[in-house]
């Protein structure tokens, strides 16, 4: 039986190197990747307690947030397609317009 | 029931103001307006009418009576520093006399503006206007404390304000200085301003009247002041003040600058504000306040001396001007002279007396030069006039009963009038001789300027092109109230008939409950009809006659003498011309200064410094700081994300190790 404890340490090293990903990389794509791996570190955290508590609404509610993710998804794939289509880059380096 | 009337004599003008004022534009007939213009001062004429018939029947002690219309004001009630003031109107002797002149010269004169205003753009805004000062001025008269009095006497003045500058658009020559630029809206400025200083001066009395005596009803006032000793130096202060603010409004030394260039207004409005009732109401003031004066003599002395050298300055200047206008202008300045010089010699009933009777000549004066100057098409030089005695026969008769009345030649009312002030002046306790002199040396005055005005506008040759101008005589509208001026300036000074004369001084005996407790301060000493009194009406009546003869000698068949005058006294003639300089003097003096100092320090120092300083420089600061503060949006969202990030770890700590 691995414990709570091996869980949540899994579900925080993924969630971190996501955040690093998020800061640091410059392709929108893995930016994009590593917001699905903070979610879905998020998601093992609600599934690691739902087990140990003997509580299901943590597992439901990570079905939720699977369905939301996916939609999420293609939302930012479309977004990222329809800003490669205006700047012919995925560099969000170059993708600073949104500024005064 | 007579009550009830009381305040009917104010609302019926009022009335006729907010009518004519809110619905006057709609109103394209002029028949229609000018009936309601002057029915309302008709009517409210009627009402002081009934009062006063009422009145004679009734005893001396019920004749002084005060109606409440409505509690005004009441602050910090039950506190020492407890202020109230009611609207209330107070129906007296003096009161009632001013009201009657007011309404009934006010009624005449709004009767003649249907003739004189015919055709004029703003027809209904004059007569809205000219209501107005009748409820403001009846509300002087009227008040049965300072408070109200100074509601009427600012209302008056801003009456007078809006009707100089009624034609605001024509151009007015001002005299001396600046010619040709001034408009008729500085005039009214002028008129404003000046009178601005002498209400200080009421406001100040006003001030210290309730400090000392808590209170500004007029029987709370008289009475505790007149517990006071004579010479009190409180008593003294009110009395000046007082008297700086009836210098304002009644055209005397050093506040008299702005009467003759009021002159800018239409002609009624001269009649009526600047001649016959708002520059009077000075001398009502004085002569409500006769209490306090008759406790600080000194005050008296002042307004005595001031009177007297008012009413010579301003003849001499009234003797080489040539508007027709401003030479009545500056001959009411004299004439309101004499009546502080009746003031001031303790003659406050023959005072009232000359303010009644210059009502009527001087309302029928200037309507007479309102209808010349309506036949010479707005043409106000007498040197371009003469010879109009033939085309308007009814103007010239009445006009030289009037310049008759003003000479004070007997029986007409100026004579009664200007000689029971001369007589005062020269025999009252505080009269001098140099006083009644002096008086004297302004009547001859009079008589000479005013038949230097009637002999150059009326008769010798006609001055101006007969091809081009036809004279004719006024409408029936103007024609009907100069009569009946006319005849009241005949008959109006038999009121006053003086007993050495056989008459009974019937006004005096009428006026004599209101002023007893002022007479009884100042214990005078009643004096019988003696040979002195005989001789000195001799001499003014010969002075005025000598005064007549030489106006009507020099300027009809020796008009050389009046050119070899003007060469031998060049100096003098000049100085005169220009009225002493005295409008340079204040220009240089107050006026450029104060607009030099707002200009410089007022205006670029404090308003455009700090005011608008203040104002843009938040706008600035606050454009500087946004400048550097939007370089914390950088854009790129991964900087944004960092800043987020940073923010949680931030709250994270925070919330693990606090």
């Amino acid at each position: 039986m691995i414990d709570l404890h091996t869980y949540l340490g899994l579900s925080a090293t993924g969630f971190i190197l996501g955040v690093i990903g998020v800061v640091t990389r410059r392709n929108a794509i893995i930016v994009f990747m590593s917001i699905e791996l903070m979610l879905n570190s998020v998601n093992l955290t609600l599934v690691a307690f739902s087990s140990f508590l003997g509580d299901a609404t943590g597992q439901i509610l990570v079905f939720f947030v699977m369905t939301v993710a996916a939609a999420e998804a293609a939302v930012g794939l479309a977004i990222i397609i329809a800003l490669f289509r205006n700047k012919q880059t995925v560099n969000i380096d170059e993708i600073n317009i949104l500024k005064w | 029931m007579l009550t009830t009337l009381v305040p009917l004599i104010v609302l019926f003008p009022l009335a006729g103001f907010l009518f004519l004022g809110l619905l006057g534009t709609r109103i394209k007939n002029e028949t229609v307006l000018g009936l309601i213009g002057s029915g309302t001062v008709g009517l409210s004429f009627l009402s002081a009418a009934w009062i006063f018939l009422s009145m004679l029947a009734w005893d001396a002690v019920d004749r002084s009576f005060s109606v409440e219309l409505f509690p005004w004001i009441a602050s910090f009630t039950g506190t020492p520093s407890s202020f109230s003031s009611s609207f209330a109107y107070r129906i007296d002797q003096l009161s009632i006399l001013m009201t009657l002149v007011v309404t009934g010269v006010g009624f005449l004169i709004h009767v003649y503006s249907i003739g004189y205003m015919q055709g004029d753009r703003g027809f209904w805004r004059f007569f809205s206007y000219m209501n107005l000062f009748i409820v403001a001025m009846l509300n002087l008269v009227l008040a049965d404390n300072f408070l109200l009095m100074f509601l009427g006497w600012e209302g008056v003045g801003l009456c007078s304000y809006l009707l100089i500058g009624f034609w605001y658009t024509r151009k007015f020559d001002v005299g001396g200085y600046k010619p040709g630029t001034a408009f008729t809206n500085d005039a009214a400025k002028k008129a404003f301003v000046v009178n601005r200083i002498g209400d200080v001066g009421f406001l100040l009395a006003m001030f210290l009247m309730f400090d000392r005596f808590g209170s500004l009803n007029f029987d709370s006032v008289f009475g505790a002041a007149s517990v006071l000793s004579p010479g009190n130096v409180t008593v003294f202060w009110i009395a000046l003040l007082l008297f700086v603010g009836a210098t304002g409004k009644s055209a005397q030394i050093p506040l008299y600058v702005w009467l003759p260039d009021a002159m800018a207004g239409p002609t009624p409005v001269s009649a009526l504000i600047h001649a016959a009732t708002m520059v009077t109401a000075g001398i009502y003031m004085v002569a409500r306040c006769s209490v306090l004066y008759a406790l600080a003599p000194d005050v008296l002395t002042i307004v005595a001396i001031i009177g007297a050298a008012t009413a010579v300055f301003a003849g001499t200047m009234g003797l080489v001007q040539n508007d027709i206008k401003k030479i009545l202008a500056y001959s009411t300045v004299s004439q309101l002279g004499y009546m502080f010089l009746a003031m001031g010699v303790a003659a406050f009933g023959a005072g009232i007396f000359h303010l009644m009777t210059h009502a009527f000549f001087k309302a029928l004066l200037f309507l007479g030069s309102g209808a010349v100057i309506h036949a010479m098409h707005e043409e106000q030089d007498i040197q371009k006039m003469g010879g109009l005695k033939g085309a308007m026969p009814v103007t010239f008769w009445t006009f030289l009963i009037g310049a008759l009345a003003i000479s004070g030649i007997p029986p007409l009312s100026g004579f009664f009038s200007k000689d029971e002030i001369l007589w005062k002046a020269f025999s009252s306790d505080y009269g001098s001789p140099i006083l009644w002199f002096v008086g004297a040396g302004g009547a001859a005055l009079t008589a000479l300027y005013m038949f230097r005005l009637v002999t150059l506008t009326f008769e010798g040759e006609s001055r101006y092109d007969t091809r081009a101008l036809h004279p004719h005589e006024a409408p029936k509208t103007m024609t009907v109230p100069l009569i009946i001026l006319a005849v009241f300036s005949v008959i109006g000074g038999f009121v006053g008939i003086p007993e050495s004369l056989l008459g009974s001084n019937a006004l005096e005996h009428w006026l004599e409950p209101v002023f007893r407790p002022a007479n009884a301060k100042l214990a005078l000493h009643p004096h019988d009809p003696e040979l002195i009194e005989y001789v000195l009406m001799a001499v003014s009546v010969s002075l005025a006659a000598a005064g007549i003869t030489a106006g009507r000698t020099l300027y009809l068949k020796r008009k050389d003498l009046v050119e070899q005058l003007q060469a031998l006294f060049v100096r003098t003639y000049k100085v005169l011309w220009n009225k002493y300089y005295v409008d340079e003097v204040y220009d240089a003096v107050f006026v450029r200064p104060t607009v030099r100092l707002s200009e410089s320090l007022l205006w670029r120092g404090f308003d455009v410094g700090v005011i608008d300083g203040l104002v843009n420089g938040s706008a600035a600061v606050t454009a500087k700081l946004g400048q550097w503060l939007r370089r914390i949006q950088t854009g790129v969202a991964q900087v944004y994300a960092t800043v987020f990030l940073g923010g949680i770890l931030l709250v994270l700590t925070w919330l693990l190790f606090r």
